[in-house]
């Protein structure tokens, strides 16, 4: 099963590195990590997405608590997810299937951030399954290129704060 | 006006001000300022033969006394030369702060001569780590360091400090609160955990108290004998455990695991609650996990959360500090109907014993029973890593906390010898013994100079049998007897070896030399090598073959004593000390 995980870190030298080699040392697979600064300047978050059972999702909690630089961690609970992931793909386009491209484009609220002779790049905001549904889609055209933020996430309840 | 100092001498103020007075290193071209600014500091400054013995030396002291050890080394070489040390204090937890030069900081990344990322290095070894980067941060990483290293769950700190930061100006003031906001240990076990742990205690019909490394390091020896005489459990430890309970009590089970007593080990299996107090489950302690102690409910009290239910799942978690919760847990506990358990369990005692049988050369456990009796179980015994670590934990009767130094976790041969030169630091007007094996002692003899020029009255017994001991007997027991490689072939004569060092050499080969030798080392004031040449082929039992459950051992009493030898029961006091008995 996969968990996502917000942990709020020191926005420091080295802390990145201590909590992926944390996470390799221990055997846990990342499925995906984003990162960057909060409200907070000296405070970053990292959202950690694992794949793996109760036990290995306690120890991993553990095991981020231990570090030093870790300020705080959250385990969210799929009820409370709010997750968004940015994903730019480039597809190959002929003028003939141009405007069909544009379409799905559309119906994903997709934004086209780039056009050539023959690609279209195209910005995509969303959670796990719409972003599947826009690949599945675009699939057939011809897929060039793609790059993903990572998943990035906030819990329905309340504010993760750091205690001073 | 506050006054302004260099980096290397706010070094050097720092460490007084956090009680240092002995630190372990070697200078080079990135930490002379640092060498410099201890030179005309009351700090005492040994200068090892390797920085590997430094970093031991450091953890020698630490586990000797409690407080931080502090080792340091150049960049590069001598930054990866501590490594193993390093690795070691964290595996047992350890409280050492190590100080490491580096190149200066625009040279950094730039494969200057002598760098190396000792921070990425080392990463996985620390409990945390520093590059201090800006003079100005240094007091309060120095602080930070001391403070990380010694509470919560204790480990390694390391320091990495750059060649330019330690000769840069700024004014010194020494922090006088510690404030990390991703940092604060849980002291006080959860009161409503410890009311259920006293109920268990008190319906339970065959409970034992398993102490590990956390009762040593939390200075919890006194609470833990306190509740066990109390509720009348008796106590088994673990290796990094021994000392946290008198092994002279009859309350004492030993060592449990791999190598412990067979009696012990049926208690563990046999038991209906299982207390483990500051231990960890570790593979040599549980054999197969799903088969330990699969009768029991488990208590577990540890300061780090990610010890509970690591490998065995555990019924009353308690985290919390072992001798703050042993505190609260004394004043509630109740006993419960443990006679006829204790009854039980004197008759194995009785009837499972460690046995061994006389041969024409020496053997190892009489000598260490021989030093256990010399020194009345009160010496500071630092050992290496092999069959004679087991003897030692076997055959040695401990009675003190901080009195076993040993690489349990990452089991380093060569530990033992920089350790006690160490402890010999941090405990002057004591004994320390080295039982070492010829193989680990050869991996660190080089200190022998530190030892000398320091005077310090280590007395190291060689149990030299001319092999890896414990590679021999597992390449019997597992790899049809096919030597590879564990024959010491070349090895030197360690007596003559010692003398050409200025210390005091001793050759023992028969029965009789035994004691004479030992009496006559624990008299000379110098650093004695006692070479005792022992029987090459003894082994070392009982033993859980690994991946067995901890009640399935090889060479039980039963089927040695069908090959003749001796029984070899533990003394026990009859009558407890007054003021430790409680019953």
């Amino acid at each position: 099963m996969k968990h996502t995980i917000s942990v709020l870190v020191e926005n420091q030298f080295g802390v990145l590195s201590r909590v992926s080699g944390l996470f390799s040392a221990r055997g846990f697979n990342i499925d995906s990590l984003a990162v960057g600064e909060t409200e907070d300047p000296t405070v970053s978050r990292m959202t950690i997405v694992v794949e793996g059972d109760e036990r290995t999702l306690e120890q991993v909690k553990k095991q981020l608590n231990r570090l030093i630089d870790v300020i705080k961690v959250q385990d969210i609970p799929p009820d409370d997810l709010l997750e968004r992931e940015i994903v730019l793909v480039r597809v190959g386009v002929t003028p003939k299937n141009r405007p069909q491209i544009l379409e799905a484009v559309n119906a994903f609220q997709g934004r086209v951030m780039d056009a050539s002779t023959n690609t279209l790049t195209i910005e995509v905001t969303g959670d796990q399954s719409k972003i599947r549904s826009v690949f599945e889609l675009l699939k057939p055209y011809g897929i060039l290129e793609i790059v993903r933020s990572g998943r990035i996430a906030l819990s329905r309840k309340g504010k993760l704060t750091v205690k001073q | 006006m506050v006054k302004k100092l260099i980096g290397a001498k706010i070094l050097a103020e720092s460490l007084l001000r956090e009680g240092v007075d002995v630190v372990f290193g070697i200078p080079g071209g990135a930490n002379l300022p640092t060498f410099d600014a201890l030179y005309d500091s009351p700090i005492k400054v040994i200068m090892s033969r390797h920085e590997q013995g430094a970093a031991h030396m450091a953890d020698g002291y630490a586990r000797a006394t409690g407080k931080a050890g502090v080792c340091l080394a150049t960049s590069g070489p001598g930054a990866t030369n501590l490594v193993t040390g390093i690795a070691t204090a964290y595996m047992d937890s350890i409280p050492v702060v190590a100080i490491t030069g580096q190149v200066r900081t625009f040279m950094i990344g730039n494969d200057a001569f002598q760098e190396a990322d000792t921070i990425g290095i080392t990463r996985p070894i620390v409990k945390h780590s520093y590059l201090v980067k800006n003079v100005k941060d240094l007091a309060r990483i120095i602080r930070e360091s001391f403070f990380i290293a010694r509470t919560g769950r204790p480990g390694p700190v390391l320091i990495d400090l750059p060649l330019d930061v330690s000769t840069t100006e700024t004014e010194f003031v020494y922090p006088k609160e510690v404030n990390i906001r991703g940092y604060k240990p849980t002291l006080e076990g959860h009161a409503g955990q410890v009311k259920k742990a006293v109920e268990a205690i008190k319906k339970a019909k065959r409970p034992v108290l398993y102490a590990g490394g956390g009762v040593i390091a939390s200075g919890a020896a006194k609470e833990l004998t306190e509740l066990a005489r109390k509720t009348r459990i008796p106590v088994t430890t673990t290796l990094l455990g021994l000392g946290g309970f008198p092994e002279t009590d009859p309350l004492s089970l030993g060592m449990l695991g791999m190598h412990g007593f067979e009696y012990t080990n049926y208690a563990v299996g046999e038991c209906d609650l299982l207390i483990a107090v500051g231990a960890r489950f570790d593979d040599r302690v549980t054999g197969k996990p799903d088969e330990f102690a699969k009768k029991a409910k488990k208590i577990q009290i540890d300061v780090d959360p990610s010890q509970i239910s690591k490998t065995v799942p555990i019924d009353i978690p308690i985290v919390g500090d072992v001798r703050a919760t042993l505190e609260v847990l004394n004043k509630i506990v109740e006993r419960g109907e443990t006679n006829g358990w204790l009854k039980q369990i004197a008759e194995w005692k009785d009837q499972y014993p460690l046995v061994y049988k006389e041969k024409d050369k020496l053997l190892p456990q009489y000598i260490i029973q021989q030093i256990s009796e010399a020194t009345g179980g009160n010496a500071v015994v630092a050992t290496g890593v092999g069959q004679h670590q087991m003897w030692a934990a076997q055959f040695y009767q401990f009675n003190k906390p901080r009195s076993f130094l040993t690489s349990g976790g990452l089991g380093t041969m060569g530990f033992g010898f920089p350790a006690a030169i160490g402890a010999s630091f941090g405990r002057p007007n004591e004994v320390v013994f080295d039982i070492d094996g010829d193989g680990s002692f050869e991996m660190t003899l080089n200190e022998i100079a530190t030892a000398v020029s320091n005077n310090c009255r280590v007395k190291v017994a060689i149990m030299n049998n001319r092999h890896h001991g414990m590679v021999r007997q597992w390449q019997d027991l597992f790899y049809k007897g096919r030597h590879a490689q564990s024959e010491m072939v070349g090895q030197p004569d360690f007596a003559k070896l010692a003398e050409a060092y200025g210390a005091v050499g001793i050759t023992v080969k028969t029965r009789e030399e035994v004691r004479p030798a030992i009496e006559k080392a624990l008299k000379t004031p110098n650093t004695v090598i006692m070479n005792f040449l022992v029987e090459e082929t003894e082994n070392c039992w009982p033993m859980i073959a690994p991946g067995k459950p901890a009640t399935e051992m090889l060479g039980t009493y039963e089927s040695l004593k069908e090959h003749g030898g001796t029984p070899q029961h533990r003394k026990f006091a009859e009558e407890l000390p007054e003021d430790l008995s409680l019953s």
